[in-house]
């Protein structure tokens, strides 16, 4: 038994069948990241005055990472077009170009994300509230929260503040910045009794950053998907060429398709998360 | 090169592939089946057993509402060596009572295993699996792969929820809709609780519902047979369609919902606690800022359109049945369709409706009590339409058609009370009360579980090759709409006098109230007559069951592939249809519906008939 249009496509709709279905699963994926966008708004608007950070993410490197992921969309709609001309080779080459773009992409991201993780603020019982990097022994730790502090049974903490904080407006942000550049943050001892709450700049933070980690993550769970799917047909799946050009190409045309809506919603994450 | 001599090719392939035909081995034929017949089966009966289960949590439940406190008979001593001494109490009396946390699980997983594991799958994926292909005159469902990993992602969602009974704490107990921030904080002492297994769960099930949603609409757009045009398709594969669509794109938001609410449980984020969350009167530690409406829209979000996921494909059934046995065409096939068109789109900006008593503002409840009433219209066209169906006709009361004319004024109860509901001033009063209970209960269980058994006793001879006996079949007819009535029907007096729909004493605690405050008792009392029809309720099923099982092996043979002379394409498939469906090419020629044309000699014309 053979399911009709499963490689050419139906005259009166013009789709072979697994375009129908990527476009169907591209839908319902818009409304998944649809609704989280929708809570990103939400928890916005309904924030606490001075809890909503802005300014913390690493502009430079997201724009890169955004370049990354341009780069990787034009690669995969030329590999494309290669393989309709007939061009095996330099389809072969230009889905390289797309998987590795997918990779530096996601170790950009880890980066980023290591760098959170070990970047503090401090909520003083006297209502001070501060951020930077504590000095543990030289090093800089990750995830601490206020119950380490108790745990590990310590008085007080080095902590390196930095020259500014988000509640500042963006302007006074970055005179603080500028003004402290390329100088060493000032190291300042802070007793455990005056601290109300620690906490890395992780998901429980608070709202921010809790959906910037889930739009992300769930983000780069696309692209490590993205990847493995056009991996594959890169690799192992190649055999098909040989044997069923047609289908080949449906396949790249379709995981192509996927791979484009991962970086369309990058393009909204971008600007979203750390511009605004 | 390759792709001009594919066409040629192909069909030789086919024929040699034929000839060599070669049975695939159990697990491959039954098990890890791609055909979407076995599928079909696979997803009713797990779907029938997760029905049964489902109700027998209810059945436990009813004895708390109408004996609260008393030893649970017959199986109290079962309950108490599965779930341990945290659920059950030992009562002074000797017997063991339900403890109230255990009563919150078993209503939690009593509408989650109802809804999303017993007719969801009944209603959209095993008659839609069986069905629709064999409609439209396909060989299978579009990506067959896709729909085998849909029924296992069912399967092992279905897996994870029954697992949680056993986690420390017990299974999920903030209510099937899950709020938060009582979800959250329900079992605060365990990091994997009850709650956590049921957001698993759900992922692994709206998974399912995405590759299911994704392979019906596929296969609807891309394998109808030739001649098989849009206005050509039956009803129920129009039904089929737009519930497809409507779980494609109302489920995500429900995933992403579940995704933070896990994070709310896992990684210690505020997504819906809100600041100055006080906890047993301590304050709470987490960051706050979150937003406990946000999950109630979200929700909604799904859970609306959901009410219609469960109610499309029992329309689409009813349609059939009621065309068959009335043997003249459905009145106003194509109003029907539009209808549902609208129901479809509609049913995604009603969700808000559920909210009204949560404060969000008048304007906005204003706003969806609108479009709440507009949405009624379709509704309200379609049951007409099957209504004048039946005017003139000369109806063949048999068991399937016994159970369609039942789904008429039981759906048209839950839909009418329903319109009390959708006004915010009239909601105020009855929303926390049993009348939300009865309101929806006759849309689904009376409604749709009727439309089910309907299919069942429809579609049995296709599947099987056999009837299922019709006394019997009469039997558990009668019995269930007595018994459903007698369940559901006091409820709304229940409501309207003001009972609690949340009470584990089934409302006990009103009895040291003053009359002006409290309920008075005879409504109280209701509780013991609604507790022994369900149980009644569940002794007329086992007919159901008994002539289900005995029906496979020993019921009567039939005698032809078309045993109810309908006109729609299944029935010009070989019985049981075997892999590939049909033995000879496939086009429709006519409507789906064309019984007693003036001057053909039978009074139904298939639809591949020239």
């Amino acid at each position: 038994m053979e399911i009709p249009y499963a490689v050419q496509a139906r005259p009166d709709t013009g789709l072979f069948n697994a375009k129908v279905g990527i476009w169907l699963f591209l839908a319902s994926e818009v409304m998944l990241f649809g609704a989280l966008f929708s809570s990103y708004i939400l928890l916005r608007v309904g924030a606490d005055p001075g809890s909503w950070p802005h300014g913390l993410l690493n502009i430079p490197i997201g724009t890169f990472n955004t370049a990354v992921l341009i780069t990787s969309s034009v690669t995969v709609v030329l590999s494309w077009a290669s393989l309709k001309v007939g061009n095996f080779a330099r389809y072969r080459k230009l889905q390289f170009v797309t998987i590795l773009c997918a990779v530096g992409f996601l170790g950009i991201k880890s980066f980023e994300y290591r760098e959170k993780f070990a970047h503090y603020e401090v909520w003083q019982t006297d209502g001070t509230r501060r951020i930077g990097h504590i000095d543990y022994n030289g090093r800089s730790p990750l995830f601490w929260k206020t119950e380490t502090l108790r745990q590990m049974k310590l008085d007080s903490i080095k902590f390196k503040s930095d020259p500014y904080h988000y509640t500042m407006s963006t302007r006074d942000m970055a005179a603080g910045k500028k003004a402290a550049a390329g100088k060493e943050h000032p190291m300042e001892e802070i007793k455990t009794a005056d601290i109300k709450r620690l906490s890395a700049f992780v998901p429980a933070h608070g709202t921010y950053f809790a959906i910037y980690f889930t739009l992300t993550a769930l983000h780069a769970l696309h692209v490590l998907a993205g990847a493995i799917v056009i991996a594959y047909i890169w690799g192992p799946g190649a055999k098909l060429w040989k044997r069923n050009p047609e289908q080949y190409i449906n396949r790249v045309e379709v995981s192509g398709l996927f791979w484009h809506f991962v970086d369309l919603v990058w393009i909204f994450l971008f600007p979203v998360l750390y511009l605004l | 090169m390759e792709p001009t001599l594919h066409g040629a090719h192909g069909a030789h392939v086919h024929e040699a592939h034929e000839v060599h035909h070669e049975e695939p081995g159990f697990w491959r034929k039954y098990i890890f089946s791609t055909d979407h017949k076995i599928i079909g089966i696979q997803y009713g009966l797990t779907g029938l057993a997760f029905l049964l289960f489902g109700f027998g949590l209810m059945m436990i439940m009813r004895w708390q509402l109408a004996y609260p406190g008393e030893p649970i008979p017959v199986i109290g001593k079962l309950l108490h060596a599965i779930l341990g001494d945290e659920a059950l109490g030992l009562h002074p009396k000797g017997g063991y009572f339900m403890n109230a946390d255990l009563y919150n699980a078993f209503g939690a997983m009593h509408g989650t295993i109802m809804v999303f594991l017993a007719i969801v799958p009944l209603a959209f994926a095993a008659f839609g699996n069986f069905v629709v292909p064999l409609q439209i005159g396909a060989p299978d469902m579009a990506y067959p792969r896709v729909n085998m990993a849909s029924y296992q992602a069912y399967f092992l969602g279905g897996v994870i929820m029954l697992a949680s009974f056993f986690v420390p704490g017990g299974a999920a107990k903030s209510g099937w809709t899950s709020y938060s921030p009582i979800a959250t904080l329900a079992d605060m002492r365990n990091l994997f609780d009850g709650q956590t297994f049921w957001i698993i769960g759900m992922v692994f099930l709206i998974t399912s519902s995405l590759l299911g949603a994704v392979n019906f609409i596929g296969t609807i757009i891309q394998l109808r047979a030739p001649g098989m045009t849009w206005m050509r398709l039956p009803f129920f594969v129009w039904a089929e369609f737009v519930t497809a669509f409507l779980l494609l794109l109302a489920f995500p938001p429900l995933e992403a919902a579940a995704v933070m609410q896990l994070m709310d449980n896992l990684a210690g984020t505020s997504f819906f606690l809100p600041t100055g969350l006080v906890v047993s009167g301590t304050p709470s530690t987490v960051s706050g800022g979150g937003s406990p409406l946000l999950w109630q829209h979200l929700f909604w979000f799904l859970g609306h359109p959901e009410v219609y996921v469960l109610i499309l494909p029992a329309m689409g059934i009813v349609t059939e049945i009621i065309a068959n046995n009335t043997r003249k065409p459905i009145w106003g096939y194509k109003s029907m369709v539009y209808s549902i068109l609208a129901i479809g789109f509609l049913s995604f900006i009603v969700w808000a409706h559920h909210m009204y008593l949560t404060g969000m503002g008048t304007k906005i409840s204003t706003f969806f009590q609108t479009t709440t009433m507009i949405i009624s219209i379709p509704s309200v066209i379609i049951l007409t339409c099957l209504f004048i169906s039946l005017w003139g006709g000369s109806i063949r009361f048999n068991t399937p058609m016994l159970f369609a004319l039942a789904f008429l004024p039981m759906f048209g109860i839950g839909g009418l009370t329903g319109l009390p509901l959708g006004f915010n001033f009239a909601d105020l009063h009855l929303h926390d009360t049993y009348y939300v209970i009865a309101h929806f209960h006759y849309v689904v269980a009376p409604g749709t579980i009727f439309a089910l058994f309907a299919g069942v006793y429809f579609w049995f001879p296709k599947i099987t090759g056999r009837m299922m006996n019709e006394f019997w079949g009469k039997v558990h007819f009668v019995g269930s709409l007595i018994f459903m009535n007698a369940v559901f029907q006091p409820m709304f007096a229940q409501g309207f006098a003001g009972l609690n729909r949340r009470m584990y004493d089934g409302g006990a605690t009103y009895a040291g109230a003053d009359g002006v405050v409290g309920i008075p008792q005879s409504f109280i009392n209701m509780n013991q007559g609604i507790s022994h029809a369900a149980w009644a309720l569940g002794l007329v099923q086992i007919p159901f069951i008994v002539n289900f099982f005995w029906s496979i092996w020993k019921g009567k043979k039939v005698t032809s592939d078309n045993p109810w002379e309908a006109t729609t394409i299944e029935w010009q498939a070989p019985t049981p249809p075997p892999h590939g469906n049909f033995a000879k090419p496939i086009e429709a020629h006519r409507g789906p519906y064309e019984y007693s044309v003036p001057g053909h000699a039978k009074d139904f014309t298939p639809q591949t008939q020239p």
